[in-house]
């Protein structure tokens, strides 16, 4: 009983520890075929194929090329062929599609395929890319279709698309400022690297229906592509998702099963399956955008902000998939949890010759939060004040507005003082401290803020239906990939029932042709949105149990109440009937009956989201925000600048912790993200784009024994009025303001400002030479 | 020992306590087998190199990456000489009831639960070879597997845990 507010575990917990738990790669049919991928070994270049030898060894069914398929995908734009054609435009691209009756077969005839390249001059960078004269990445980026507006292409360029905020007079602004400190920034790509590789598998039956089974975070989004890109009807698309193994935004795009349909399709309907090997998971697969910045702040003498000037670049590789829509949530939320009265914001996307690029966990937050924290830190230098205090001075708060002119309430905004106030307490001590005679500690701390940057029309719902013995079924269309998002639902649903959490049976697995729409399982809001759904289920179940109880009981629905089972007198509970009496309908002792089964519904949809004005940037991106104050102490040891965080610090306002163990696995689980992303993480290229890392061993993520001695992690619980018990989204915030953190403790402990990631002792080395030097 | 012209042939391995029959190529690596031979999918493949431990198993009860592993080596003949020991594999779904499952859900050691296998495999391994490992071997040992949703904490906890029960457990009688 009393499910919300208490540390349920997963659903699917005892499962997960017996290796019971079914992921897209362990449910294979018998008779599968396995497809396996060529990629290119190029960054640019006009391709050639020779597929004749590869289509006549043993075991192979059929081989496909770019010119097999004439299909443009792409969610924003429609800018990439699901294999290439003509031309690869990233190092790992799929150029070709083998399949074979045995994986050992697929992979030596992948082998096979002789592809001839034309190298083209490669753009490797981001200033390569919008540098004059740069070679195109695109050549027909004008003539694309835009699938998802607002999107504004340059052609014969490659910029994607720009997205403005143009808010007060900047002019103004800079005049208004006594203080201006301005920073640049170059951040780079990033990998998911969820532990679970991708994986697709397709098969079409002879009645005309499409069964596909994935990792996807977004099953909704699969059906609907492929119908779209194939002209089939939505419903002939089925769409089933088991339990993901992880998946922080790299499992929304939709590729592999694009690629698994067409493979299917090639070999008369059969099912075929697609899995990334690891390096494909890195190199072809999308990664998360990387980041070139120009930040400039203005403020008046006493520390007030006046004025902030943001351009980014956002280097989305080769192909566009979300990242307009990543640009924009970087726009809506530019200025970080500060107000600003005049605020100048572009946001390019660049084409580059790199893996192309897709959400990460925080949707382009956690770069912005590292550029504006940054550049605040070199504020509080410049004025002389302690960064602490510029902060609270600034801090935005209810009846601001955003820089998208959205109006803000405690409700929809939270506590960051509360956060920030707590977070300077528990990390209270010297910026800088000498603690050996080699050692120093040093401290950094840094604000974030995200709303959920979702389209305005994002549905959810619920259904709920009921066994004999009374216990229930619940149904959403959310994705189980480690975030407990099913548990969360039950808890919702057990709490407005008044019954026991095992008495919420859930559907671990999606299937779009049962369960309710669920936009995607991203941006944190499965328990916003499916659990709107999930109360108004609970609450439609109960209107239509009180219903047949009032009949049986003799009385007005409005005499009744629900708990434990029970549909009672509220004056008199020992007058009841047990929901199993009623939920599939009363039969009285003469055998006759009355009401029939019963089925809760719920939906839930966006309320007054509006897109953002392509001019001014205006518009209302998400119902609430999440806020939070972030911190490290680093040990640095200054012969060989070495570092290690030793503690980490979060408080974030949570609004309601529905499950507070869950609440704090998680954002622990992301701030161990969070500091991978500052202290080893990022992708790397070589000359001619060349992918350099492509692995767990070269594209290094944090281990056992990296992590700090001490993760420190408080609520803040200021409610959001309109969400489920008051919960706010907390899935990906854990990882925002680390990197922008532990930069802060880095820069103090070297006494130069870092302005790059990851921050490894070799970099740091770098940065104090080229200082020196400049000397 | 039927051979076909592919290299596979018969071959009779023990996994979990049963001696299973399969036909497997001499390239086929343990964690292939396990899974699209045996069903056995409990172990993950994460990287097919080594460096995630996804796939860890238990090879006479020491911690192994099965994608490392041929599972030719494991194979037995149908008669086996006299005295000769088959080595035993286990995997987790073996594992049944056991301290380092519970210490695992307690500590909240899992997010996705795709790491979770081979860190339990791992952990047991460590509890049989090294009961009285200190803190820092712990750590040592958790080294060679990757989990990316958890921040690792909760995972040294939950072996950490183990090993603290074990030792101060009575001996069994
Ligand atoms: S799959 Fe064996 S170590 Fe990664
Ligand atoms: S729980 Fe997801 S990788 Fe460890």
């Amino acid at each position: 009983m009393n499910a919300v507010g208490h540390s349920v575990a997963r659903k699917e917990a005892p499962n997960k520890v017996t290796g019971r738990a079914r992921y897209c790669a362990d449910i294979t049919p018998a008779g599968t075929l396995t497809a396996a991928l060529v990629v290119s070994r190029h960054a640019h270049a006009r391709i050639r194929l020779e597929v004749d030898h590869a289509r006549h060894m043993p075991g192979v069914v059929a081989v496909l090329t770019g010119q097999d398929v004439s299909l443009l995908c792409g969610e924003v734009l429609e800018d990439r062929p699901p294999l290439a054609v003509g031309k690869v435009r990233y190092w790992g691209e799929p150029v070709a599609l083998v399949i074979a009756h045995g994986e050992a077969e697929a992979k030596r005839a992948a082998r096979a395929v002789r592809v001839d390249y034309q190298p083209l001059p490669v753009v490797n960078t981001v200033e390569d890319a919008i540098a004059a004269g740069a070679a195109l990445v695109h050549e027909r980026l004008g003539q694309y279709k835009r699938a998802q507006p607002p999107v504004v292409p340059q052609a014969q360029s490659n910029i994607a698309d720009h997205a403005k905020i143009r808010c007060g007079d900047a002019a103004e602004g800079w005049r208004n400022s006594a203080a201006t400190v301005s920073g640049h920034f170059a951040l780079p790509q990033v990998e998911h690297a969820a532990v679970e590789t991708r994986c697709a598998r397709a098969e079409i039956l002879h009645d005309g229906r499409v069964l596909v089974q994935s990792t996807t975070q977004a099953p909704f989004e699969v059906q609907k592509l492929l119908a779209r890109y194939f002209h089939l009807q939505q419903g002939q698309v089925i769409v089933t998702v088991p339990l993901v193994g992880g998946a922080f935004g790299g499992k929304a795009a939709v590729q592999l099963e694009i690629l698994a349909y067409l493979a299917s399709r090639a070999v008369n309907g059969r099912p075929v399956q697609l899995v990334n090997s690891r390096e494909e998971d890195m190199a072809t697969s999308p990664v998360g955008v990387g980041l070139v910045a120009d930040v400039k702040l203005g403020a008046s003498a006493e520390g007030l902000l006046q004025a902030a000037e943001l351009t980014f670049w956002l280097d989305t590789g080769a192909y566009t998939d979300s990242t307009p829509r990543v640009a924009r949530a970087m726009c809506s939320e530019c200025t970080g949890p500060y107000r600003v009265p005049h605020i100048r914001c572009d946001a390019y996307t660049v084409y580059t010759n790199h893996t192309y690029a897709t959400a990460f966990r925080g949707f382009g937050h956690f770069p912005l939060t590292f550029v504006i924290e940054r550049t605040m830190d070199r504020l509080a230098e410049q004025l002389d004040m302690d960064p602490v205090e510029l902060r609270r001075k600034n801090l935005i708060g209810p009846g601001d507005r955003t820089p998208t002119r959205m109006a803000l309430t405690r409700s929809t905004l939270g506590d960051p003082r509360a956060c920030l106030d707590r977070a300077a307490e528990l990390l209270a001590g010297p910026a800088r401290e000498q603690t050996g005679p080699h050692t120093v500690r040093a401290r950094g701390l840094a604000l974030f803020w995200k709303t959920s940057s979702s389209p305005p029309n994002a549905i959810s719902g619920a259904i709920v239906t009921f066994n004999q013995d009374g216990s229930v079924n619940l149904s959403t269309g959310t994705v189980e990939m480690g975030a407990g998002t099913k548990t969360t639902s039950a808890q919702i649903l057990a709490e407005r029932l008044g019954l026991d959490i095992g008495q919420v049976h859930i559907h671990t697995h999606v299937n779009t042709k049962v369960d309710p729409e669920h936009w995607k399982t991203v941006a944190s809001l499965s328990t916003f949105m499916a659990g709107r759904a999930v109360l108004e289920a609970a609450e439609d179940a109960k209107a239509q149990l009180k219903s047949v109880a009032a009949i049986v009981l003799k009385c007005a629905p409005g005499d009744l109440s629900v708990a434990r089972g029970r549909i009672f007198l509220t004056a008199d509970p020992n007058i009841y009937v047990a929901f199993r009496d009623v939920a599939h309908g009363y039969t009285y002792p003469g055998g006759d009956a009355i009401g029939g089964q019963i089925v809760g519904r719920g939906s839930y949809i966006m309320r007054h989201l509006t897109l953002l004005d392509e001019e001014t940037g205006e518009g209302h991106p998400g119902p609430s925000f999440t806020v939070g104050a972030q911190g490290v102490e680093i040990d640095w040891d200054t012969r060989s600048g070495r570092y290690r965080v030793v503690r980490a610090v979060s408080v974030v306002d949570a609004g309601r912790a529905m499950n507070p163990a869950g609440a704090r696995t998680m954002l622990q689980g992301g701030m161990c993200m969070g500091i991978g992303l500052a202290t080893r993480e990022g992708v790397l290229y070589g000359r001619g784009g060349q992918r350099l890392n492509d692995q767990f061993r070269t594209y290094r993520t944090m281990r056992a024994g990296e992590q700090p001695d001490e993760y420190v992690v408080e609520l803040v619980e200021t409610p959001q009025i309109d969400a489920p018990f008051g919960a706010r989204p907390l899935g990906e915030h854990g990882l925002l303001a680390m990197p922008a953190a532990v930069a802060a403790a880095v820069s103090h402990a070297i006494g130069r400002p870092v302005s790059h990631l990851p921050i490894t002792p070799e970099s740091l080395w770098r940065l104090t030479r080229t200082a020196e030097a400049a000397r | 020992m039927a051979t076909s012209h592919t290299g596979r042939a018969e071959h009779l391995i023990t996994v979990n306590g049963e001696q299973r029959r399969v036909t497997l190529r001499p390239a086929d690596t343990l964690l292939y087998i396990l899974r699209d031979e045996l069903g056995l999918t409990g172990a993950k493949p994460g990287c097919e190199n080594g460096d995630c431990g996804a796939c860890t198993v238990l090879v006479d009860g020491v911690p192994m990456k099965s994608c490392l592993l041929l599972a030719i080596e494991f194979a037995t003949p149908e008669e086996p000489a006299a005295g000769a020991v088959p080595r035993h594999i286990e995997t987790v779904e073996s594992l049944d009831e056991t301290e380092v499952q519970r210490q695992f859900l307690d500590h909240w050691a899992f997010q996705c639960g795709y790491c979770t296998s081979g860190f339990l495999m791992l952990a047991e391994g460590l509890r049989r070879q090294r009961p009285g490992a200190s803190p820092g071997e712990v750590v040592d040992w958790l080294r060679s597997n990757i989990c990316r949703c958890t921040s690792y904490a909760e995972i040294i906890q939950a072996v950490r845990g183990t090993l603290e029960r074990e030792r101060s457990a009575p001996p069994p009688v």
